[in-house]
């Protein structure tokens, strides 16, 4: 799949999919990885190590810190794709260095399927 | 692959391939992403910063470790300041911050002060010699000073976060998108106010019935016959607390050009009522007092002097005058300072009971800020009394 490179990086992985928008700031546990917002899809599951594939960010700014706390916890999602990026998300992953594309159509990706991310070239493909 | 419109100049290429240094580099890449998500075709210089995220209790370990990386080699290309940290820079042992805190609080502090930031912290900089003038184009992040910027001076702004407004400030210039176009600034809904306002809480009542019922969308708001620059950055802290908007139009008060839109609301007396019933909990146990969200200006503290008076602030009740340091310093100067304080209130400078670690030491706060009330109830569960300042002053030495 075709998409926009937000930060660049190249990787395999897991992918851990949601259809609900996330807020890291208050929704993530910065030092675990773990969602904690109340009544979430993904709640109490953790993002470390996987490509976290959700629609959209959400919430306050500050979110963007916490993507960068992830990153320094070794608990950073391997790489985010999204459907539309929120500047938060955005800027989270270019100063936590983490591999980001958006404009993809995150319906066509299951939990579990392992993928890999070639954001330099801003696409993601399904690795049967 | 989505088409690239966003333009870059020599300069700003030298930047993002980290010819001027690794946070130079990183910060262009914010702005360059930024730039690239909202479509923008190219770069402009912004004369003025104001970065957000500075108390250490929103910021954790994490946040303060991006500013020590970015502050190794990062320096600021335009007068940039900085919004509240959680204490008193000075004083704040005496308002009951912990050690730990103030050592961490102190770290964040510095690691601005490295990158050349002027350190004073206040949600009011253009009170404090950060004052954009009409069409200036700015990067701001703190919610109350860009719609007071936007709207109150005519500058041009984005709603920053701490990240993308410190990048503007490494690299002196933002992605030309959303505010800064003036397609983009243009009224959408009329709000015509026949209510008779009078002080700075009533126009945070208002604040919150525009910003409830707009959302995103751009009031015109006609009706307003005068209003002070006190009363209107309560308006502005209020509005973009409660709707997130970043930009307003005030008929007769407030400089741009917009064509007025023809949907309109009206906003009568009864609605400010309710909004205060909406902000005044049943069973408030005040047992703190708080003015100046956003910072008190030194007129407003010259009067609660005057207030305070032969009076004594009663056992068991906290009084916190928020406000810039070079405010304290001038109330210092002018005596104020030491008849504050002689009352038994605290003159607070560089924070505010929105961003200080607070939670757990007090139940019922009044205050005369809109903002302040919904930042109290979510962050550190106090119950709320919405009042004028000098109610709040009377309920304090009561």
């Amino acid at each position: 799949m075709q998409g926009r490179k937000i930060f660049k990086g190249k990787v395999v992985g897991e992918a851990l999919v949601t259809g609900e928008d996330i807020s890291f700031y208050g929704g993530c546990d910065p030092e675990t990885g773990e969602i904690v917002e109340k009544g979430h899809h993904l709640e109490g599951k953790s993002i470390a190590g996987k490509i976290l594939v959700f629609p959209s960010g959400k919430g306050s700014t500050v979110g963007s810190y916490v993507l960068y706390a992830l990153k320094k916890a070794e608990k950073a999602p391997l790489a985010i794709v999204n459907k539309i990026m929120d500047p938060v998300v955005a800027v989270g992953c270019i100063i936590s260095e983490i591999p980001a594309v958006d404009q993809i159509e995150i319906e066509r990706i299951t939990t579990g399927q392992k993928i890999e991310v070639d954001a330099d070239n801003g696409v993601v493909t399904l690795i049967v | 692959m989505s088409k690239m419109v966003l333009e870059l100049t020599i300069e700003e290429k030298k930047m993002l391939k980290g010819k001027q240094g690794k946070a130079t580099r990183k910060a262009m890449e914010i702005v360059v992403a930024l730039g690239e998500i909202y479509g923008a075709k190219r770069l402009i210089p912004v004369s003025s910063v104001q970065i957000a995220g500075v108390s250490y209790d929103n910021l954790g370990e994490a946040g303060l470790e991006y500013l020590n990386e970015m502050a190794e080699d990062g320096q600021t290309r335009v007068l940039t300041t900085l919004n509240p940290a959680g204490m008193d820079m000075v004083e704040w042992k005496k308002h009951g911050i912990s050690e730990d805190f103030a050592e961490n609080q102190q770290r964040v502090v510095d690691a601005f002060e490295k990158m050349g930031v002027v350190t004073t912290c206040t949600c009011t900089p253009y009170l404090m010699g950060n004052l954009p003038h009409y069409g200036e184009h700015i990067a701001w992040a703190e919610s109350s000073a860009v719609c007071f910027a936007n709207s109150v001076i005519g500058a041009y702004t984005n709603r920053e976060g701490g990240p993308s407004a410190l990048a503007a400030a490494l690299t002196g210039v933002t992605a030309e998108y959303g505010f800064h176009l003036d397609e983009n600034r243009v009224a959408q809904v009329k709000y015509d106010v026949l209510a008779d306002l009078m002080s700075t809480d009533e126009f945070g009542l208002l604040g919150q019935i525009i910003g409830n019922r707009t959302g995103k969308q751009i009031p015109y708001i006609t009706g307003i016959g005068n209003a002070t620059t006190d009363e209107l950055k309560s308006f502005c802290a209020s509005v973009a607390t409660y709707g997130g908007i970043a930009i307003f139009h005030m008929e007769k008060v407030t400089p741009n050009r917009t064509p007025i839109p023809e949907k309109t609301e009206i906003v009568t007396e009864e609605d400010l009522n309710k909004a205060r019933a909406e902000l005044d909990d049943k069973e408030a146990n005040i047992d703190f007092i708080s003015v100046g969200c956003p910072h008190a200006s030194i007129k407003e503290i010259a009067k609660i002097v005057d207030m305070l008076k032969g009076k004594k602030v009663t056992e068991g009740k906290t009084v916190w005058i928020t406000t810039a340091k070079p405010t304290k310093d001038l109330a210092i100067k002018m005596g104020y300072y030491d008849q504050i304080e002689k009352a038994g209130a605290y003159l607070v400078a560089d924070a505010c009971c929105a961003v200080a670690p607070l939670k757990g030491r007090f139940t019922g706060l009044m205050t005369d800020s809109a903002k302040a009330c919904y930042y109290a109830r979510g962050k550190n569960k106090f119950k709320t009394e919405i009042r004028t300042v000098e109610e709040c002053i009377k309920e304090a030495v009561s």
